[in-house]
C-alpha cells in the first residue's frame, strides 16, 4: 500500500505563492557567523521542518522569520496578510505563559490588538476546546502538566490564525508519549487550518512525519533540503518513513556513522 | 486539608499565648512576679478598662495610625514609584541608584536628633521618620520585583504585539508583585518600629506618649498596656497585608489552596 500513497503527491498542483523568503541572509555575533547566505523560499501553507546540531543557528533564523531579531546581510521577505490576522507567530520550547492569568486568559493573549476582550475570551473558549483542554479555562497555569502547558501556549499561537506559525523545538521538553500525542495535535490543526508551519526540531523521526520538506542546517548554510512526498496521516515506524530518516541522519552525521 | 481542620490549625496558633498569659496571672497573684515588675494580666486589662473610659485610648490609638498610614502612604508611594522608575528606565536608574544605595546605609533612626532640630517635636517629624523608614524596603523591592522579571515573558509579550502599557500592565506589575508584598511587610515592621521609637523620644499625644506619661507617674499597668497594643496593631496590619497578598497572588502556587495535601 505505500506505492499508491508516494504516487498521489506526483501531480503537483501549481506551486502556492510565497508564505516568505530569505535572500542570501546571514548573520553575525561579535567574529561569529552563524548563518551565512541563507536562501530558502517556503510556499504558503508547507510544512517545514529544521534540523540541525545543536548551535547550528536554528534559533537564530526562526528569530530572523519572527522578525526579534534582524539580518547583517540580505532580505526576508514576507507574505502580507488579512486585516485581524496575526502574520506570524512563535511557539518556544518553554511554554511561556503568564502565571498570573488564567488559562483562558493566556489564550486571548493571542488575539492582543485583534479583538476586543469579550470576543477573545469567547475564541480562546473555542480554541481551547480543540486543542483538547475543554473545561479548563479558568484554571492557573501552575496546575497543569508540561503537556498541557504546552497546549495552552499552542492554542494562544494559533487563535490569531497567524499565516505563518514558527516552533522552535516546542516539543523538546515533553516525555516521549506527551510528545507523540502533540505531534499528533498540530499534524491534525495544522491539517485544517491551512497555515504556514516551521518547525525547528532535534528529533529526525518528528521532522519526518510532520514535514512535506525538511531543511538541515550545517555550518550555518542550508546542507540538505529533502522533499517528503509521504500522503498523511503518517504512523511513526512506517518503513517509508525510515528511508527519509537515513537521508537525514546521514546529512548530519556523514554515511559512516550509521 | 479540610475546612474543619484548616479552623482547628488556626486555632491551635493561640494555644501558646493563652497559656502564658495564664501563667503571667498565676505568679502574679503567687507573687513570684512583683507588682512593680510586671503587672498581673488582670490589672493591665482594669488599666484598659480605665483609658477606654477616659477617652484617652480612642485618641491615642487614633493619632498613632494616623501617623502610621500617612507615613507609610508618604513614604511608601515615594518608594514604589522611583521602584518602578527605575526598574522600567536605565537612565532614571544610572541618575538616582547610586544616590538612593548611599543614603539607604543611613539608620534613619540616628537622624532623630537631627529631625528633632528641623521640625521640633510636630508631626512633620514623625511622618518624616516613618515614611523614609518604610522607603526603602519598598523601593529596593519593588526595583528587584521589576528586574527579576522572566525576560521569556517580556520576549512573548512583545511578540504578541503588546505595547508598552499593556506590558506593564499584564506582564511587569504582575510578576513584581510578590516581590512588592515583600517589600510591604517588611515595610510594616519598620512602620511601627520607628512610630515607638519617635513617640517616645518626643511627641504630645499618641501611644509612645501614653507609655512615656505613665511611666513617669509610674503608671506600670498603662505601659504594659501601652505596649501590648503596638504589638496588637502590628499584627492587625500584617494580617491585613496577608489578607491582600491572598487575594492579588491568588495565582502563585504558595496561595493555591489545593484539595489534598
Ligand atoms: N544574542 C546572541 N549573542 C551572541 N551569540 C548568540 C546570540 N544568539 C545566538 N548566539 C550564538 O549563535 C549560535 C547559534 O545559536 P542558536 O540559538 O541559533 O542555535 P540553535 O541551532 O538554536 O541551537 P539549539 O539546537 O541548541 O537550540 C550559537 O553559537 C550561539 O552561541
Ligand atoms: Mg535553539
Amino acid at each position: 500500500m505505500a506505492k499508491p500513497q508516494l504516487r498521489s503527491v506526483e501531480t503537483a498542483p501549481a506551486p502556492a505563492p510565497p508564505a516568505f523568503s530569505f535572500q542570501g541572509v546571514s548573520r553575525r555575533f561579535g567574529a561569529k557567523s552563524v548563518l551565512s547566505n541563507i536562501e530558502l523560499t517556503v510556499p504558503q501553507g508547507e510544512f517545514v521542518a529544521i534540523i540541525g546540531k545543536s548551535g547550528c543557528g536554528k534559533s537564530t533564523l526562526l528569530r530572523l522569520l519572527a522578525g526579534l531579531d534582524q539580518p547583517d546581510g540580505g532580505q526576508i521577505s514576507r507574505a502580507q496578510t488579512q486585516p485581524g490576522q496575526s502574520s506570524i507567530r512563535i511557539m518556544f520550547q518553554e511554554p511561556r505563559l503568564l502565571p498570573w492569568a488564567r488559562v483562558v486568559d493566556n489564550v486571548a493573549v493571542g488575539l492582543t490588538g485583534l479583538a476586543g476582550r469579550a470576543e477573545a475570551k469567547a475564541r480562546a473558549h473555542d480554541l481551547l476546546a480543540q486543542v483538547g483542554l475543554a473545561g479548563r479555562d479558568g484554571d492557573w497555569p501552575s496546575v497543569l502538566s508540561g503537556g498541557q502547558r504546552q497546549r495552552v501556549a499552542l492554542a494562544r499561537a494559533l487563535i490569531g490564525q497567524p499565516s505563518v506559525l514558527a516552533l522552535d523545538e516546542p516539543l523538546g521538553a515533553l516525555d516521549a508519549l506527551t510528545r507523540i500525542e502533540m505531534q499528533h495535535l498540530l499534524g491534525r490543526i495544522w491539517q485544517t487550518q491551512g497555515f504556514t508551519a516551521v518547525l525547528v526540531t532535534h528529533d529526525v523521526a518528528e521532522a519526518v512525519i510532520l514535514a512535506d520538506r525538511v531543511i538541515v542546517l550545517d555550518a550555518g548554510k542550508v546542507a540538505l533540503d529533502l522533499a517528503i512526498p509521504l500522503a498523511r496521516p503518517r504512523r511513526h515506524g512506517h518503513p517509508d518513513l525510515a528511508l527519509y530518516e537515513q537521508k537525514i541522519l546521514a546529512q548530519l552525521f556523514g554515511d559512516e556513522a550509521i | 486539608m479540610t475546612a474543619g481542620s484548616n479552623r482547628f490549625g488556626a486555632a491551635i496558633g493561640w494555644l501558646l499565648p493563652i497559656l502564658i498569659l495564664l501563667m503571667w496571672e498565676v505568679m502574679s497573684r503567687l507573687g513570684v512576679i512583683t507588682e512593680n515588675v510586671l503587672p498581673a494580666p488582670t490589672e493591665v486589662f482594669a488599666a484598659f478598662l480605665r483609658v477606654l473610659k477616659s477617652g484617652d485610648l480612642a485618641r491615642n490609638i487614633g493619632v498613632s495610625s494616623w501617623r502610621a498610614l500617612t507615613g507609610l502612604a508618604i513614604g511608601g508611594s515615594i518608594g514604589f514609584a522611583l521602584g518602578l522608575a527605575n526598574g522600567l528606565s536605565l537612565l532614571s536608574r544610572n541618575i538616582t541608584d547610586t544616590t538612593l544605595q548611599m543614603v539607604r546605609n543611613v539608620p534613619h533612626l540616628a537622624l532623630i536628633p537631627l529631625v528633632i532640630l528641623w521640625f521640633g517635636i510636630d508631626e512633620g517629624a514623625k511622618l518624616f521618620l516613618v515614611a523614609l523608614g518604610v522607603f526603602f524596603p519598598i523601593y529596593v523591592n519593588t526595583l528587584l520585583g521589576i528586574q527579576t522579571v522572566d525576560p521569556q515573558l517580556i520576549e512573548m509579550g512583545r511578540t504578541y504585539g503588546m505595547d508598552r502599557r499593556a506590558l506593564f500592565l499584564r506582564v511587569i506589575l504582575p510578576g513584581a508583585l510578590p516581590s512588592i508584598f515583600v517589600g510591604l511587610r517588611y515595610a510594616l515592621g519598620i512602620m511601627w518600629l520607628t512610630l515607638i521609637v519617635a513617640e517616645t523620644i518626643s511627641a504630645s499625644a499618641g501611644l509612645g506618649y501614653m507609655a512615656m506619661q505613665a511611666r513617669e507617674f509610674l503608671m506600670i499597668d498603662v505601659v504594659v498596656l501601652s505596649i501590648l497594643i503596638y504589638a496588637l496593631l502590628g499584627k492587625l496590619a500584617d494580617s491585613f497585608v496577608r489578607l491582600l497578598e491572598r487575594l492579588c497572588l491568588q495565582w502563585h502556587p504558595a496561595f493555591q489552596k489545593t484539595a489534598r495535601s
